[in-house]
């Protein structure tokens, strides 16, 4: 059975209650219930397949659920009268494959919707843009396009992307699962940087022991539905359920 | 837990309040779009109709009995219209084909083909279409080569082709350098030769891509396969002209004018069907 970690109600960044989501007759997600706390780090694990994206995506509202509750800040963001453009400009994500827009420079991509959407002037936006891309390590390819830097670089752009503009909540999509193994390392560097920070965050990974360093909880989803959830060192040091020991263990062999 | 298959799901009192929510929103959508659009047509109709000199372009260009008189001449016109553009559109394809890929291909050995093609589409572009007819429909003939027709039909033809040849040709070449070069790295480290590459990898991609623009050069093609009217061919608006001729009664050309959509919209309607099946998304998506 699950081990909901129990909080204060009303303090959480984000709440999700019975949520559902299916595409035609496939169910994702069934009835997920999970919360993540202001500056946490909830990490989500399973297989590939499980509904880690598709949850994500339903949270950025970039999914419409088929059912059920997500609350944000106290509001209840899948209720069809909210303005899902004004919530997702209050997160940031990132996506595994980067998704940088390629005709833009680095600076162009991380300033756009700081100038779009946010109403900064061009050169705060650019001064906030550089400062970003400093914190991220990258403030030497300001011009540079998408396509002339590595994976770890362009994954690094898409964070600092997401996070020029002060999200309340950072959603991270499998961000190194695209990267060779030795640009892994800078990302999640850079994450357990953000995550010192305060940053709130609530990601998709196969790396454990990545998740085993920065998270505050660890939710195992198998078939669309949170299995085991609880501390790192818990469910994956000493996991309750006969699905997460068998999902760790092909995880180990490989 | 969780592994029953839940047939038994129920929307929950949330969920049920926010679909009704949403079909209320799309029901007042659908009632305010509809009516604007009636409103705004009404108006232009009324408009029309009530301007004090209705009753006479209603005479002139509405005239059912006319319209009814003329219409066997400006089907027949028509016919040839339909021909000349089936015709000319695959010779069209056949050429701006290989036009476009003779300006795609890269090295200096090429450096002729992209020349000659480079050249091609300069002058043909530039070249207004009604010239080259004339030039070819009259010039043609006038050569007096053994071997080729004289007829006007034929001229005309060459003409459409080699003029829509060269736009065409530019969009052909859009869309293969819109093919991102991963896929021909991906098709040559398979070792298909550079042919086989562009055959069965960019060419199926860019093909996919362009076929928006196509039609329109089809649909203007099909409009323009009249201009050749000028060399004494009888096409659908030469036969309404000569049907406006007998009492100055314009209603042929209206005639001529619903032919063409009836030609034009289904034809758009296919082509989307036909992209849909062939997996063409573009940035669609409900965001």
């Amino acid at each position: 059975m699950t081990t909901p970690v129990t909080s204060p109600a009303g303090s959480e960044l984000l709440r999700l209650h019975g949520v559902r989501k299916s595409f035609g007759d496939h169910v994702v997600l069934r009835d997920v219930d999970l919360t993540v706390e202001p500056g946490q780090c909830v990490v989500l694990i399973g297989a590939s397949g499980s509904g880690k994206s598709t949850l994500l995506r339903c949270v950025n509202l970039l999914e419409v659920v088929d059912d059920g509750v997500i609350t944000f800040e106290g509001r209840d963001i899948t209720d069809p009268r909210v303005d899902g453009d004004e919530v997702r400009s209050r997160m940031g994500m990132v996506f595994q494959a980067y998704n940088l827009f390629p005709h833009l420079d680095v600076i162009g991509n991380v300033t756009l919707a700081l100038r779009l959407v946010h109403g900064v002037g061009a050169e705060e936006a650019r001064a906030r843009g550089l400062a970003m891309l400093e914190r991220v390590g990258l403030s030497a390819k300001a011009a540079a396009r998408p396509d002339d830097l590595s994976g770890g670089q362009q994954q690094r752009v898409a964070i600092a992307r997401a996070l020029v503009a002060n999200p309340r909540l950072m959603l991270l999509d499998e961000v190194t699962s695209a990267l060779d193994p030795e640009l892994v390392g800078e990302v999640l560097d850079l994450l357990t940087d953000l995550k010192g920070e305060g940053v709130t965050m609530l990601l998709n990974t196969h790396e454990m022991g990545f998740a085993r360093d920065v998270a505050d909880e660890v939710c195992f989803l198998h078939d669309g539905h949170i299995h085991e959830r609880g501390r790192p060192e818990q469910v994956l040091g000493d996991p309750q359920q006969e699905r997460t020991r068998a999902f760790l263990s092909r995880i180990r062999a490989s | 837990m969780t592994d029953q298959v839940d047939t038994a799901w129920e929307p929950s009192e949330v969920q049920r309040e926010r679909e009704q929510w949403r079909r209320r929103r799309t029901v007042r959508s659908a009632v305010i779009a509809s009516s604007s659009t009636v409103l705004l047509l009404g108006a232009v109709g009324a408009l029309v109709v009530s301007s004090p000199g209705w009753e006479r372009v209603q005479e002139t260009y509405f005239d059912w009995e006319k319209a009814v008189s003329s219409f066997p001449a400006v089907l027949e016109g028509l016919w040839l219209n339909i021909r000349v553009m089936v015709l000319c559109a695959v010779l069209i394809v056949a050429l701006s084909l290989t036009i476009a890929v003779m300006r795609t291909i890269r090295g200096p050995v090429a450096f002729p083909l992209r020349l000659v093609g480079t050249a091609y589409v300069d002058v043909f572009r530039g070249l207004p279409l009604l010239l080259v007819i004339f030039l070819l429909g009259f010039g043609g003939p006038a050569l007096s080569l053994s071997g080729l027709p004289t007829s006007a039909l034929f001229w005309g033809c060459t003409a459409l082709v080699l003029s829509y040849s060269a736009y065409v040709a530019e969009v052909f070449r859009a869309g293969i350098e819109s093919v991102h070069p991963s896929q021909r790295l991906a098709g040559r480290s398979l070792g298909l030769t550079y042919g086989q590459t562009l055959r069965h990898v960019v060419l199926p991609q860019a093909w996919r891509r362009v076929i928006p623009p196509l039609m329109n050069d089809l649909v203007s093609l099909q409009k323009d396969s009249g201009l050749i009217a000028v060399l004494g061919v009888v096409d659908a608006i030469r036969a309404a002209q000569i049907q406006t001729a007998i009492d100055f009664n314009y209603t042929p050309y209206v005639v001529a004018g619903v032919l063409f959509c009836c030609l034009t919209i289904p034809m758009a309607r296919l082509t989307d069907r036909y992209a849909r099946k062939k997996g063409y998304h573009g940035a669609g998506g409900h965001l």
